[in-house]
């Protein structure tokens, strides 16, 4: 019974944020407030025909797109070698990979923006890309780290023995068996990368900021619920998304059957 | 000619020495067995045939073609491991397609031998379900469809039965021996089960420390091991080590005399280590070369019981009797130890 009612607290605690946001974006006055004086869809409007969050939001589709394209092989890869024992200094390479997630975002948006600037890449989309692509790449690499441990290295010798070559053995039998792994990877990669906030904060610029960057630029100037509209908006796509890789990539299956095998 | 022929195969990984100038040939139809202990090599031989470890030195031929550098894909050879390495994405009809679709067979001509290979192993009706949905037995007759259908050059077991239990063990190596009988492939089979040796090969190579310490046909082996090791390694045996007092007495440690009839003879003051195996002891004997010996345990076994034995000097000796044992621990009995079932080991 407690138990229950501590899940129930906690539960409560983690989505009233997200309940007063949505309440919130419906107020019909210019200054947001809690509770509402009345009901409206005005902030909503003004939201989606906001030209700069319109470039925003395409510039975040592409950044994460890009970053997911890049990081998922390149995080494969590394997954591979390390968890085959084919790596020197593995336990330094496996630090260095999952670096990202310790160091503070500022810091590391900051060192983005000194190198940037030095290379004269700062009004450039690419080093945003990059930038996602580091940040990604300890989530890429961890969840295709667990598939690697799973995957017994005589499928590999058996497929060999019947006369694949390594590349054939590598899309008929390693591939596959990454599969749990590679879309654990794709989800993680781009729920990380179209939230990311702080390091892409030094490193935009108006012409190539992402959402989070544009709803913070808004909010700095603004003070209209119009911001409260854009988070509903982004977390109920960002559900629809989540829900729909659900769907058609059977994600509850996917765990399921990484814990089995790790049983 | 020779089907197989390792020479002067040497392999390391790092201060162990895994083979040790190991020189084999392996005639056509042949099942040969690499027998021996844990780290004696055996798999590792069996890995350098099928070119998953390059050995150090040495040249490994198949049918007089040198393939020491060719990758295993290009061998032709079909292998069998401990685990069935069955792969859990496909169905058991596509396990075993798999080296057909990689030699670009024609589609009809992959279902006609599936389904023929399926038959082979008895296993016809469950092409379409998971391996993972098989008992282990299953899944290992599966595991050597996949291996035989691409009519290997030559087949490569390694401990396929060990991780089946005892009677389904049992049940599949004599339904393996018959397979093998039937499409008559050469075939490498790596155990460390001394019965499975004995039982299935045309000859054994016992191995020991990355060296095939004896080579020959199963009951060469079990009859006139070679060395020390060999008898204890196949079959129950007790070893004797006593001084020569003349050319056909031995004289143990406490005195106690033995007579012995070897085939070569042997000089007085000569130091001697000979075995006896365990069935061929008489207990109780009557015969006026008995000894007396103190009865140490006794073991009942179903079809025999095992009675280990010491005589005078403090010498053990393990004999086995048919059915129960009419001795128990403690008891006074007289053993006889004919001359002729000694063997001389190094």
């Amino acid at each position: 019974m407690t138990a229950r009612l501590l899940v129930l607290v906690l539960l409560g605690f983690m989505t009233l944020p997200t309940l007063i946001v949505l309440v919130a974006s419906f107020n019909p006055t210019e200054i947001m407030s809690f509770p509402p004086s009345g009901w409206s869809l005005r902030w909503y409007v003004n939201a989606l025909t906001y030209p700069q969050f319109q470039r925003a939001a395409l510039n975040s589709v592409i950044v994460t797109g890009a970053s997911a394209l890049v990081a998922l092989p390149l995080g494969t890869a590394a997954a591979l070698a390390l968890g085959r024992g084919r790596v020197r200094r593995q336990a330094l390479w496996t630090a260095l990979l999952l670096s990202p997630l310790v160091i503070p975002g500022v810091a590391a948006g900051l060192g983005m923006l000194i190198l940037a600037a030095a290379l004269g890449l700062i009004t450039s989309r690419g080093v945003l890309i990059v930038a996602h692509v580091i940040v990604v790449l300890p989530f890429v690499v961890r969840s295709v780290s667990v598939s690697v441990a799973n995957l017994d290295p005589l499928l590999e010798r058996a497929a060999a023995s019947l006369g694949a070559t390594p590349w054939r053995v590598f899309c008929r039998v390693t591939l596959p068996l990454l599969r749990p792994g590679l879309f654990a990877a794709l989800v993680f990669a781009l729920i990380v990368s179209i939230n990311e906030f702080v390091i892409s904060l030094f490193i935009s610029t108006r012409v190539t900021e992402i959402l989070p960057v544009a709803m913070f630029t808004y909010v700095v100037n603004y003070t209209d619920p119009t911001m409260a509209a854009v988070s509903v908006i982004f977390i109920g796509a960002t559900l629809v998304a989540v829900l729909l890789a659900d769907h058609y990539l059977n994600l509850s299956r996917v765990f399921q059957i990484e814990e089995r095998e790790e049983a | 000619m020779s089907v197989v022929r390792l020479h002067g195969v040497s392999k390391r990984f790092g201060a162990v020495r895994a083979l040790d100038d190991v020189d084999l040939t392996i005639e056509e139809g042949e099942f040969l067995s690499l027998l021996g202990p844990s780290g004696c090599g055996k798999t590792t031989t069996l890995n350098v045939l099928a070119g998953f470890v390059a050995p150090d030195h040495g040249r490994v031929l198949i049918d007089g073609t040198d393939v020491t550098d060719q990758p295993p894909y290009q061998r032709g050879l079909g292998v069998v491991f401990q685990s069935y390495a069955l792969f859990p994405h496909m169905t058991v009809a596509d396990n075993i397609a798999f080296g057909l679709r990689e030699r670009r067979v024609p589609r009809g001509e992959i279902a006609a031998r599936v389904a023929e290979t399926l038959a082979l192993v008895r296993l016809a009706d469950v092409g379409d379900t998971r391996p993972a949905q098989l008992s282990g037995g299953m899944q290992q007759r599966v595991a050597l469809a996949r291996a035989l259908v691409i009519r290997p050059r030559v087949l490569l077991l390694d401990e396929p039965l060990a991780a089946l239990d005892r009677k389904l063990r049992e049940q599949m190596r004599a339904e393996l021996r018959e397979i093998q009988r039937r499409v008559g492939i050469t075939t490498v089979f790596v155990t460390h089960d001394q019965h499975e040796a004995l039982g299935l090969s045309d000859r054994i190579a016992v191995m020991r420390a990355g060296r095939v310490e004896q080579l020959g046909r199963p009951r060469d082996i079990y009859e006139r091991p070679a060395t020390r090791f060999v008898a204890d390694f196949i079959g129950a045996s007790s070893v004797v080590e006593g001084v020569a007092v003349d050319g056909g007495t031995l004289e143990l440690a406490g005195g106690v005399r033995l007579a012995l009839r070897l085939p070569r003879a042997f000089s007085v003051g000569e130091g001697m280590q000979v075995l006896i195996r365990p069935e061929r002891i008489e207990l109780p004997s009557a015969g006026p070369d008995a000894l007396a010996a103190k009865v140490v345990s006794v073991m009942y076994l179903g079809d025999h019981s095992e009675v280990r034995l010491e005589i005078p000097g403090g010498t053990r000796i393990l004999a086995t009797v048919r059915g129960e044992a009419r001795v128990q621990a403690g008891d006074a009995v007289a053993v006889r130890l004919p001359p002729d079932a000694f063997l001389e080991v190094r």
